[in-house]
């Protein structure tokens, strides 16, 4: 293996970080912080190279089409190109992807949606790259798109169904095949309890949740280098390396051991980055030129170059007694996976098995479908199926109340999962379930006042002065939920930790090397402070991450904290063994009298300092580390052992609502939530209000509009995400019930206060307006009937 | 493409005759958008951020003559009593960096339908002044924007500055937008009172092909508070007064359904802003005489 | 085209600029200081903030020939060798840093926000001032909380040690 010939400038290095101190539990300081707030972290898109060149992408026009022919000689012929390349181009495997390979890393004879990559261009300047890309002559006989996933299916509108004009026979008029194994890329049924039941009350609901983007920040970037063994370095921002190598030497036809990443450093990531976007692509142009190959998206393209997360249309049916018991549960849950797979087919697991709420139900049946259309691809968003359901059950929890006469947050209570329920998959909930005490919690908690004088800030609308307070009424509502923490359905979920153990400059030090990817969550804080609890030293530093020790497992699914801190404490637990019998040896002492503290071994009367004890030597672990097995669910009931884990919280939504211009304003969230053991309380509650704002912006702002395949605001100008005038003062209640089968009791963060927030605001605003709103985002034409 | 920076309004205007298909640029937030996206590749970019003729204002005959130049940062912080309307539409503008750098010259000559300062600029009788080598004009407003990205202004002619008489009576600016900063108009409406010739000023925004006066609306407002006295008496206005004028402003519009509205929420949008704004303007002019 | 500013109070100095360039662009990839962020260059973000003459503005929509013989300042002239800023230390401290990316325009940002509050013996930023001061910042992992949380520590630590 063959170093690069140069490092790019500001590659990452080792993380120290100011922060020495600061074991589990502590608010211990980001060893990358320092960097960051001096503008010095080196993110994807700020990797240089001498004389790199930069890649640029050809991207279909249109969402359906079929390519007559391709004619790159009007690029080539631009100076200061080096390289225009296609499929043909491409030397491995010419699809690729997550879960099934069905996508191509550039178009082959059809393009499937608008954005598709169809051609790539290395020149030595962007401007001529572009300008070159725009004279490559793409022949394309365009073709009629599928645009929804119900169509996709060939089931019928649920009106219909209604009425009766139509019925329900699955893949009966299924539109054209745009996969030659027809549209559907799954479908996940729950079958639970008495096929056919009744309940005293039944409400009937359909929801609409519209595409979200992640909008990271840090657009997708990298660096490709080629090596002098024929294989590639590449630098890249990203959330999984190891499942991102697989792919790329699949598409470049090479082995592992030639295709090496490193971790760049990443803005941000929410899911949008766990598929690939300019990975191969920079490779390929790479290894074409001979010449390092930066591609670095704008903001537009960025949209076109990544998942998003699925639209979804739900019909939901609750069956209860008139004391607010739940009887049955009936859902049909339509997710539009767009034009590939990605991980549409975990999506509808998490969509299905969880898709009635923290709650006990005896007779539950669920079908979720995940569909093939020409929107653009959906895949992993923060909260991953689970978001796009709690807005559909919860609203129907709410809807119920209504109908019953009884407090909303009580009927919540009374049907709650505990510890020791039984979810709609027979899974036995074996660790605490505070659904109840979430709930009450936030009951308890005191309700912002109206403000004193009129300030515009304060007001629906705000500084553009559309109300001093008419039309405006405020709302409160409640919703909880709950998620999955790791990869499910008998996935094997593991991560690999290397740490050592060594004396530099006469102090004890630790490094710890994973391929955990750091996208701003604080894994790499949660990684030192593991190694100082775990061995007793102050100074951990931490590798760069790259694929020179084994996968991590992906940064999603919340869980890294789980996984990846359950691999460094293993490996860390298996040096301390090793250390520890080595100053046995010495002292002559028992091993299990002795312990690391401060930078020693102590026991009592004892205290070995370690550099006495390591001399020159260093000791050095290895391992994977699993989290205890899930099982694949049965096809014909998704009965099964699915999750290892439940995370758990709870919001309450305070909003203003201008009724008459449909405008609002979120004035309070409050979240509860349980996190098993908190490894850095800064960090949990910098995951709460960051998951609850993403939360908060869907229900009410934030929606890709696609009309007819095509995507209609790639720009921050026309999607918009709340800024810090949206986003309301926030109180946050973190609860600790360890969960006996986690490290520290832990349980993941990041996802669950993503998904219990929307649906909270959305009941806020119904709850002011009297409307029964079915879609989010909620728009002002939806609050004024226009 | 060629980087023209003339540090004189003269030079500035010889530089635009001999490069008529140069666009003009000084805050950049509309032309650096276009530029960066590749949606624009001009022949030359001209800077008009030299040329020290179109940073300030100052009085002018009765009038404020605000330089073509003058980001809305300045507008807000010097000219909030002046003019009323117009800070308060720069207040709704982008977010502080682009109000530090965005000029009312560049909302004109952009004259997008969506520009926030043109429902103030309306409502006030505001008037541009625009150059060439071949001598100096004045537009009405109301005559300068011609269709959606398009104004009166000639391929060799650069704005030199808005004039705004300061106001003899109370204005107000409102803007819907589907988040609390940072976001481009839904709808927006400018209200000026002109009590000291009984008349009434309107502006809408966003909500036709161009920014656009609502006529009919004054007219009626103005017949109706001349017809009852209210002028003088500055007695309570009916509230059914108020709500015809919004219903009349709200037919002045003729707007599209797009990603950032509907066209039957903007003409809503518009009644309820219309006669919101009538009854705060209002009843700052009933105070103004208490005071 | 030649481009001849002042950064963080050094003379720079670069040829063959692209007309077209913003001086984002040219910071960046001209002059080593990739510290200003490229996340959205169109003016909807804050992630490129820097001084231009002492103003705040968005890099990315500045034609690079409108900085010729202008001082520029951006997150790197924040610190000295030894020390952050305190706005870089209470953005630190108050967990106010994720993935970062929105930090060097936020920081910059802040700064000019409480330096015109603090002048003259002006009392720290109310919320309200703060929050309409940074509407132009996105930030997607905080739920800007803790950049609540890191002006009014700055502002706190700045007042006390200029009383």
């Amino acid at each position: 293996m063959s170093a690069p010939a140069r490092t790019p400038a500001g590659a990452p290095g080792h993380l120290t970080g100011p922060g020495s101190s600061g074991g589990v539990g502590t608010d211990a300081a980001r060893p990358d912080g320092t960097l960051k707030v001096r503008g010095e972290f080196a993110y994807g898109s700020d990797l240089w190279m001498e004389d790199m060149l930069w890649g640029v992408t050809l991207r279909s026009p249109h969402p359906y089409a079929r390519i007559r022919s391709v004619d790159v000689g009007p690029a080539l012929a631009v100076p200061g190109v080096r390289a225009v390349l296609t499929s043909d181009d491409v030397p491995g495997e010419k699809v690729y992807g997550l879960e099934l390979a069905d996508q191509p890393v550039l178009a082959l004879d059809v393009v499937r949606y608008q954005g598709e990559p169809v051609a790539l261009v290395a020149a030595d300047h962007p401007e001529t790259a572009r300008a070159a890309a725009a004279r490559i002559v793409v022949d394309y006989e365009v073709l009629e798109p599928v645009t929804d996933a119900v169509t996709a299916l060939g089931h019928p509108r649920w009106n219909q169904v209604h009425d009766g004009t139509a019925e329900v026979t699955e893949l009966s008029r299924e539109s054209a095949h745009l996969h030659p194994e027809g549209n559907l890329v799954r479908h996940l049924k729950v079958r639970r309890g008495d096929p056919s039941p009744t309940a005293d009350v039944v409400v009937v609901g359909e929801y609409e949740v519209g595409m979200q983007d992640q909008a990271f920040l840090g657009p997708e970037s990298g660096l490709a280098v080629p090596a002098e063994d024929g294989g590639v370095e590449l630098y890249v921002a990203t959330q999984w390396l190891h499942v991102d190598q697989r792919q790329i030497c699949s598409a470049l036809g090479l082995p592992p051991e030639q295709v090496r990443l490193t971790l760049a450093g990443v803005g941000g990531a929410f899911g949008g980055r766990e598929d690939l976007s300019m990975h191969v692509h920079a490779c390929l142009l790479a290894l074409r030129t001979g010449r390092p190959v930066k591609m670095s998206y704008n903001r537009e393209e960025s949209f076109f170059g990544h998942v998003h997360r699925h639209p979804a249309t739900m019909r939901y049916e609750h069956g209860a007694t008139r004391d607010g018991r739940l009887v049955y549960v009936k859902a049909q849950i339509y997710f539009d996976g767009g034009a590939y797979a990605s991980s549409t087919p975990a999506v509808v697991g998490n969509g299905g098995t969880m898709g009635i709420g923290p709650y006990v139900v005896p007779n539950v049946h669920v079908d979720c479908y995940g569909a093939y259309t020409n929107n653009p691809p959906c895949g992993a968003m923060r909260g991953f199926g689970s978001v796009q359901t709690a807005f559909a059950y919860e609203s129907q929890m709410d809807a119920l109340a209504a109908e019953l006469g009884m407090d909303a947050v009580e009927l919540r209570c009374r049907n709650a999962m505990e510890q020791g329920s039984t979810t709609p998959t027979g899974q036995v909930v074996d660790s605490p379930a505070p659904v109840v005490e979430l709930l009450r919690r936030l009951e308890a908690m005191p309700l912002p006042e109206a403000p004193a004088e009129l300030d515009l800030r304060h007001m629906p609308g705000g500084v553009s002065n559309t109300t001093h307070g008419e039309g405006v009424r405020r709302g409160v509502g409640y919703a909880v939920a709950y998620k999955n923490v790791a990869f499910s359905e008998g996935f094997d979920d593991y991560s690999t930790a290397r740490v050592r153990l060594e004396v530099v400059g006469g102090e004890p030090t630790v490094t710890v090397h994973t391929a955990a990817a750091e996208v701003g969550q604080g894994l790499v804080t949660v990684e030192q402070q593991i190694a100082r609890t775990e061995l007793g030293v102050d100074r951990v530093v931490v590798h760069p991450k790259d694929t020179q020790v084994g996968s991590a497992g992906s940064t999603s699914a919340s869980r890294q904290t789980y996984v990846t801190g359950g691999a460094v404490k293993a490996a860390c637990e298996a040096v301390r063994g090793r250390l520890l019998e080595r100053a046995a040896g010495l002292t002559g002492r028992p091993a299990g009298e002795l312990r690391l503290f401060d930078g020693a071994v102590v026991a009592d009367g004892l205290e070995l300092p370690l550099a006495e004890v390591l001399g020159d030597e260093a000791v050095e672990e290895t391992l994977e580390w699993r989290h205890r097995p899930t099982e694949a669910i049965d096809p014909e009931t998704g009965q099964g052992f699915a999750h290892v884990q439940y995370a758990f919280s709870a919001h309450r939504a305070v909003v203003d609502v201008d009724t008459e211009l449909g405008l609002v304003k979120v004035v309070e969230m409050a979240c509860t939530q349980d996190v098993g053991k908190a490894i850095n309380p800064q960090a949990v509650v910098g995951q709460i209000q960051g998951g609850t704002a993403q939360g908060l912006g869907l229900a009410v702002m934030e929606e890709i509009l696609i009309r007819d395949g095509r995507v209609q605001n790639p720009s921050f100008t026309d999607y918009l995400m709340p800024t810090i005038l949206d986003v309301p003062p926030m109180r946050i209640e973190v609860l600790e019930y360890a969960d006996p089968h986690a490290p520290y009791g832990l349980r993941g963060v990041g996802e669950a206060p993503n998904i219990s927030s929307g649906p909270a605001v959305l009941a806020a605003i119904r709850a002011a307006t009297g409307l029964p709103l079915n879609r989010v985002p909620v728009r002002p034409e939806h609050l004024t009937g226009t | 493409m060629r980087f023209l920076q003339p540090t004189t309004w003269a030079e500035a205007l010889e530089a635009k005759a001999a490069h008529p298909d140069a666009v003009a640029v000084a805050g950049g937030t509309d032309v650096m958008v276009a530029v960066n996206f590749g949606r624009l590749r001009p022949a030359a970019l001209l800077d008009l951020t030299r040329v020290a003729e179109l940073q300030e204002w100052a009085p002018d005959d009765g009038t404020v003559r605000l330089g073509a130049g003058v980001p809305y940062a300045r507008v807000i912080s010097e000219l909030g009593d002046r003019l009323p309307g117009l800070a308060m539409a720069s207040r709704t503008i982008g977010s502080p960096q682009i109000r530090n750098r965005g000029t009312v010259g560049g909302n004109l000559a952009t004259a997008s339908p969506a520009g926030d300062a043109h429902p103030a600029l309306l409502a006030a009788d505001a008037e541009v002044e625009v150059a060439s080598v071949r001598g100096t004009r004045r537009i009405p407003v109301t005559d300068f924007y011609t269709g959606v990205k398009r104004s009166a202004l000639a391929d060799d002619e650069l704005i030199a500055a808005v004039l705004v008489t300061p106001p003899s009576g109370p204005q107000q600016y409102s803007k819907i937008g589907t988040r609390n900063a940072m976001v481009i108009a839904v709808a927006a409406f400018g209200l000026a009172l002109h009590p000291d010739r009984g008349a009434v000023g309107t502006g809408i925004g966003s909500a036709a092909p161009t920014p656009r006066r609502a006529t009919a609306a004054e007219e009626f407002l103005a017949g109706e508070l001349a017809g009852a006295g209210l002028w003088e008496s500055r007695a309570e206005l009916p509230a059914a007064t108020a709500a015809r004028f919004g219903e009349l402003v709200a037919t002045a519009a003729s707007p599209i359904d797009d990603v950032r509205g509907t066209a039957a929420y903007r003409v809503h949008a518009l009644s309820v802003m219309a006669r919101r704004t009538l009854t705060w303007a209002w009843a700052d002019y009933r105070t103004a005489q208490e005071v | 085209m030649r481009l001849t500013c002042t950064v963080n109070g050094t003379e720079q100095q670069v040829d063959d600029v692209w007309e077209g360039e913003s001086l984002l662009y040219v910071l960046r990839e001209r002059m080593g200081l990739p510290g200003s962020k490229n996340a959205c260059e169109q003016g909807e973000c804050g992630s490129c903030t820097v001084y231009l003459d002492g103003v705040p503005v968005c890099s990315c929509l500045v034609p690079a020939g409108q900085a010729e013989g202008c001082e520029v300042g951006t997150v790197e002239g924040m610190a000295t060798e030894d020390s952050l800023h305190p706005v870089q230390q209470a953005f630190l401290d108050a967990g106010a840093v994720q993935c970062g990316f929105c930090t060097p325009g936020l920081l910059v940002a802040t700064d000019d926000l409480l330096a015109r509050s603090l002048a003259d013996g002006g009392g720290p930023p109310g919320d309200e001032e703060i929050r309409e001061a940074l509407a132009g910042n996105l930030c997607r992992c905080t739920g800007y909380e803790k950049i609540l949380d890191a002006v009014k520590l700055a502002a706190s630590r700045m007042a006390e040690s200029a009383r």
